[in-house]
């Protein structure tokens, strides 16, 4: 199969965790992109809404339209006002524009930016042609590129931050289109803009020789974890625009009664913080200042969508994740019930408890005859009940009740987040409480936006 | 989850013929004999037990009565052979497609046994009901699996020594033994069927699930299979042992480009299983996929014991069940996974007999009503497969394997064995004093050192039985089943447990058992008894006539000089064949002359001139110059000092080493030449006990339970040990929590060149236990 074409079919929707290297390149040489009104898309149509099958990478697009207003740049007035600019942000002890927090994960790039919507009228008018375009193109945009997404319905609004007040973007992008990124960097002259570009996630590191010999760029590099628990609190404390940040499910051990809840997270610790990304970090958190990694699996996210796209042939996660929906992890995995015929009274065990993921699966009869949804399905759910057993164990190891999940692998997957309820409250028999986050996979670099704003307060 | 698996007709691909014939003489030993079965059924394989008496002739010494005019028969005592009833416990293991001609063997052999019902365990037992109870016309009666495992388990824990072993896939000696902690209890036990069971187990009776995981061996053959479009479980993990999880992994050096050096995090550690399997439009190989699937299971169980131990304080986690079965794969991955996440706090264990487990559980369930707990029970070498390592680049050997019988017995042993109360650290304490499976050098001079000695053997078997004429062909089935073992031994050191010296006597001694040469040496002890005895009176008197010191220094010579009398040592038995002269005094001059190799006898003697010690244990070696000349006169000093002595000799025969049976006799026998015996005899200062051993080694942990308790009524405050495989191939580092001599004739010249000596060279180690220091003999010198 032509997999370049088949994904063009699908109207351009290279989620976020994969990536077509051909179709990439393709991509990065189409038109403008369409500015999309804002509104805000959830969920799957975030992916398609934008992009048509010849839309353009816009970090192409940008360098196209800036080229011109590069050379502009280089005169001595454009400088002058630069160096104000700079200046008079310093004595407010802020840094100056732009403001963006940047977290490199393994699979996704995470990227929070601080659009200012305090503007005065000479700050309009002495802010530097390259940084208005910035603003213009990340805020006028939802889809960035055939990968680049901006999540437009976790924007947070009106809000005050260093004294200034404006709008949080929360944009994420596959990190396999981190050169692209790193040399639209370049293109863009970003370097001239004397902002510090404060990054965390293994990417931090891993690119920052690009950063600086491509884009003569110098990274702050952060700590993930460091910047995870900043990021979260502080979302949790400025809440989603009115509405609390946090959630848990009412009922979790009853699908028909099971209610997504809104909560606070007022005292929050101490709390054990499971973070699915590609891989899953288990943290005790104890303060703001105060934690420990507890231990960590490689059975995350990455591993959902990796052995999904072995057995399905399915391409990203948004489509994994579809195709779950739908199956049956039944058909796949052998229960206690299929061993002893109902439950397995000496142990206590239910005969709806899942004795043997895939177990089904050494039976060649049934692997000819399994559907790819049931495959996806039980691929799910192996690793969430997995990461769910992992956390409970941590949870009553380290003494702590309050289990925060968070991470990508739990955008748009309610059947993970369900399940980690229900398990969390099963196995504890009502001891450990689950709860969610909104931004799921966003704190890492809204912690790491954090530290610059916090890097020039104290000078 | 715990069950193993249940197999559909699919995945039992591998059918047999079922036209196949057995040969039965090597397979089901005893049937005719049997009683009591036991079968657990798994996903592919079948494991059977029984229980069967076991004729064997022994032989016995009877005194002749002395008091009648029968001088003119110089003979000290009759020996006779008797045949003998004891009992065995067989197991075996066979594929599953062998069951349906195994049960009609089985039913066409089985004549005495009384048995209606046969227990049954394992997932497979329910789909076998119908065929055992047609074909052995047997009730099968089902018995919980897991109940069965435990205590399975718990039996050979208790029953064999190295039955655990750590696995290291990179050191010298991939198994490395562990010695069984008198006290098994508590444990985890981990079972690894198609999904987990994290099972505690307090006690004998009480034990928990106290966790598990669906993520098992289920989930590496299912989605293994999905993945790679392999069919078999072996094919898989194969494939897993050929492949490069890089490729398909994501590594922290994949997402930092290094190491996580903050959190102590390396660069090769995988950060997300399948990782790169999701970004990349690219094939992955079979064997790629099969590894990285290998790690992300065995890690991720490796990661939820430890997460168990840690909560319920356990360091002892064992792991079984079909996964895990003696592939060195899945062994690795497993003891990386612990080894990972616990920083080394916890060992991953594995056990030998971890497939017989649930054979031996529900075997033990039918037979509540015998008591089977209240026996010891030891390991026949001459009977038993060994540990047969999987991995087919291993071992050329192995594939021949696969396909064919796999056998445990064990001998019920006629005392029940506990460790000796003086042993300072029994849970340390290690008999051995070379491991033979880590030091590959001494292991193959020791295997061709009892290659060379095997023809000797055999002579003196035969020679044993003069009035047998298949005596000879029985001594050849001998010598091809000893051979046939060492050499199994040389490609597979870790067959039995650690390999050692002691290991290779007891393995010969189980094969002259199996082919009834009881006691080869009888005849030559015997005569040699016979012998010293006459010389015994002269040499009491010649020692008499010394002063004080010089009679300490003679005592001790004699003791060694005795020991030079070893028909287990070539060395002296070449000598011995040659010159049936060869005499004690002969002995002393070919002893070394002072300073010993290793000679703490200025201290021994310091410690004499002390007050005398409350009782001494002496484990005694040989028969003949060895006991009655070197030991006697040895034994009498004491008793005179005001010691009480225990004499510990052997249960049952081993080469020309004295028996139990034979040192009585031989003792009223000196009794009534000599008065300080005789009252040491009458007031209970000196007794006989038996070892509860039939080797020419000595393990301490597993000695007679009178013998204890004899040591701890009598206030033991002594142990001397005699002899090579006593006190130098066993116990030459044991410590004691009392004082203890050590003392032997290095009698080879291998060894004697290892330890820096040479033939004849001698060890006097006296050792006194820290804190208890020797006496202050000053004020106390006897005048």
């Amino acid at each position: 199969m032509d997999k370049a074409k088949s994904m063009m079919d699908k109207k351009g929707a290279s989620g976020p965790f994969h990536v077509n290297n051909g179709q990439s390149q393709r991509g990065f040489h189409g038109h403008v992109v369409v500015a999309a009104n804002g509104s805000c898309c959830s969920g799957n149509n975030a992916f398609g809404s934008s992009t048509g099958p010849n839309s353009s990478s816009t970090f192409e697009n940008m360098h196209h339209l800036h080229r011109g207003e590069d050379a502009e740049c280089n005169g001595s007035p454009a400088k002058r006002c630069r160096l104000r600019r700079r200046t008079e942000s310093v004595r407010r002890n802020r840094p100056p524009f732009p403001w963006f927090g940047m977290d490199i994960g393994g699979t996704l790039v995470k990227l929070v930016y601080f659009e200012p919507v305090d503007i005065t009228a000479e700050e309009e008018q002495e802010e530097v042609e390259n940084l208005k375009s910035i603003r213009r193109y990340l805020t006028s945009n939802v889809a960035y590129g055939k990968t680049g997404v901006r999540d437009v319905h976790l924007e947070l609004r009106n809000l005050t931050m260093c004294g200034r007040t404006g709008n949080l973007h929360f944009i994420r992008f596959p990190t396999q289109a981190m050169p692209r990124f790193i040399q639209m960097g370049r293109d863009k002259n970003f370097s001239s803009l004397h902002t510090t570009l404060c990054a965390t996630g293994g990417g931090a590191y891993k690119f920052e020789n690009d950063f600086r010999t491509m884009a003569d760029l110098e990274l702050l590099k952060l700590d993930e974890l460091d910047c995870l628990i900043h990021g979260l609190l502080f979302v949790d404390r400025v809440g989603f625009n009115g509405h609390p940040e946090c959630y848990y499910f009412q009922n979790p051990s009853d699908t028909q009664s099971c209610v997504k809840k809104p909560c606070t997270l007022d005292n929050p610790f101490p709390m054990l913080l499971v973070n699915i990304g590609s891989g899953v970090s288990i943290l005790a958190v104890y303060s703001e200042t105060n934690y420990k990694r507890v231990t960590g699996t490689s059975l995350g996210g990455g591993t959902f969508l990796g052995l999904c796209c072995l057995l399905t042939g399915c391409e990203t996660f948004e489509e994994a994740l579809e195709m779950a929906s739908k199956g049956d992890s039944t058909n796949v995995d052998k229960l206690v019930k299929d061993i002893y015929g109902g439950d397995y009274e000496r142990f206590g065990l239910q005969g709806s408890a899942v004795a043997s993921s895939f177990g089904h699966m050494m039976s060649k009869d049934k692997r000819d005859s399994i559907s790819k949804e049931d495959l996806a399905r039980a691929t799910l759910v192996t690793i969430t009940n997995n990461i769910g057993s992992i956390a409970r164990m941590c949870a009553v190891n380290e003494k702590i009740e309050r289990v925060v999940f968070v991470g990508n692998f739990l955008r748009i997957n309610t059947v993970s987040t369900k399940l980690l309820a229900y398990a969390m409250d099963f196995w504890s028999k009502g001891q450990l409480r689950a709860l969610f986050l909104e931004h799921e996979g966003y704190f890492g670099a809204v912690g790491a936006l954090m530290e610059l704003l916090k890097t020039t307060e104290d000078p | 989850m715990a069950e193993c698996v249940r197999v559909d007709s699919s995945t039992s691909t591998h059918t047999m013929d079922k036209s196949i014939t057995l040969p039965p003489d090597e397979i089901f030993r005893n049937l005719e004999n049997a009683k009591r079965f036991a079968i657990d059924i798994g996903g592919s394989l079948t494991k059977l037990a029984y229980y069967s008496t076991v004729q064997h002739k022994v032989a016995k010494v009877r005194s002749f009565e002395h008091n009648t005019k029968e001088a003119a028969s110089d003979k000290l005592y009759e020996i006779s052979v008797q045949e003998e009833v004891t009992a065995r416990l067989h197991f075996i293991k066979f594929e599953n497609a062998y069951i349906e001609t195994c049960l009609d063997f089985i039913k066409d052999h089985l004549v005495n046994t009384e048995t209606k019902v046969i227990k049954a365990t394992g997932g497979g037992a329910h789909k076998f009901k119908e065929l055992i109870e047609r074909k052995l016309g047997l009730k099968v009666d089902k018995e919980d699996e897991m109940t069965c495992l435990i205590k399975g388990c718990n039996f050979v824990l208790r029953n064999i020594p190295h039955e655990a072993f750590v696995y290291a896939k990179h050191a010298d000696s991939e198994f490395r033994f562990q010695t069984t902690h008198p006290d098994i209890f508590p444990y985890l036990l981990v079972n690894i069927g198609s999904g987990v069971s994290i099972v505690k187990v307090e006690s004998e009776d009480k034990f928990e699930r106290i966790g598990g995981s669906s993520i098992g061996g289920g989930t590496f053959w299912g989605l293994g299979a999905l993945l790679t479009k392999t069919k078999r479980f072996d094919e898989l993990l194969q494939l897993a042992s050929k492949g490069q999880h890089t490729s398909v992994d994501m590594l922290v050096k994949d997402i930092y480009g290094g190491s996580y050096g903050s959190l102590g995090l390396t660069g090769d550690l995988i950060a997300s299983s399948f990782g790169k399997s999701a970004t990349a439009d690219k094939e992955f190989s079979k064997e790629d996929m099969a590894k990285s699937l290998l790690h992300m299971i065995s890690n991720d169980i490796g990661q939820l014991a430890c997460l168990y131990a840690k909560l319920h304080n356990l360091s002892r986690v064992y792991f079984g069940g079909f996964f895990i079965r003696g592939h060195p794969v899945t062994m690795h991955t497993i003891t990386y996974s612990i080894n990972f996440f616990t920083k080394g706090e916890v060992q991953a264990l594995f056990l030998r007999h971890e497939g017989y487990l649930g054979a031996i559980g529900a075997f033990l369930k039918g037979a509540e009503e015998d008591n089977p707990n209240q026996y010891s029970w030891g390991e026949n070498y001459a009977g038993s497969s060994g540990l047969m390592s999987v991995s087919p680049d291993m071992n050329p050997m192995q594939r021949a394997r696969s396909g064919t019988f796999d056998m445990l017995e064990m001998d019920r042993l006629e005392r029940q064995l506990v460790n000796l109360p003086l042993l300072q650290d029994p849970s340390s304490y290690i008999p051995d004093t070379v491991d033979l499976t880590e030091d590959a050098l001494a292991r193959e001079y020791w295997l061709y050192c009892f290659e060379e000695a095997l023809d000797g053997v055999v002579k003196r078997a035969v020679a044993s039985q003069p009035d047998i004429p298949e005596a000879t062909e029985r001594a050849e089935k001998f010598r091809q089943k000893y051979r046939h073992k060492l050499q199994t031994l040389r490609h597979q050191p870790f067959a039995y447990g650690s390999l050692t010296v002691r290991s290779l006597l007891d393995t010969r001694e189980h094969c002259l058992n199996e082919f009834n040469f009881p006691d080869p040496y009888s005849k030559i002890k015997q005569r040699e008894n016979d012998v010293a005895l006459k010389y015994y009176q002269k040499a009491v008197k010649s020692l008499e006539e010394l002063s004080w010191e010089q009679r300490q220094f003679a005592l001790v010579r004699g003791v060694l000089a005795g020991n030079v009398f070893d028909w287990g040592a070539k060395a002296v038995s070449d000598v011995l064949e040659s010159d049936p002269e060869f005499g004690f005094e002969e002995a002393k001059r070919q002893l070394e002359e002072r300073p010993w190799l290793v000679d703490s006898y200025d201290q021994w003697l310091e410690r004499l001139k002390g007050p005398p010690h409350k009782c001494a244990l002496f484990f005694v070696d040989n028969s003949g110059v060895d006991i009655i000349l070197g030991v006697m006169p040895f034994v009498r000093e004491l008793l005179s000092r005001g010691t009480e002595v225990v004499l510990a000799s052997n249960s049952g025969p081993a080469l020309n080493d004295v028996t139990n049976g034979e040192l009585q006799i031989l003792t009223e026998r000196i009794a009534a030449m000599d008065p300080v015996i005789q009252a040491g005899l009458r007031e209970d200062r000196l007794t006989l006990v038996q070892s509860g051993s039939s080797s020419p080694c000595l393990d301490l942990s597993r000695l007679d339970k009178v013998l204890a308790m004899v040591v701890r009524e009598r206030q033991t405050d002594l142990v001397i040990i005699e002899g090579m495989g006593r006190a130098i191939h066993t116990n030459y580092y044991a410590m004691l929590s009392c004082e203890s001599l050590k003392m032997a004739v290095i009698k080879n010249s291998w060894l004697a060149d290892r330890l820096g000596g040479k033939l004849f060279s001698v060890v006097f180690k006296y050792e006194v236990p820290a804190g208890k220091p020797s006496q202050d003999s000053a004020a106390l010198t006897p005048s």
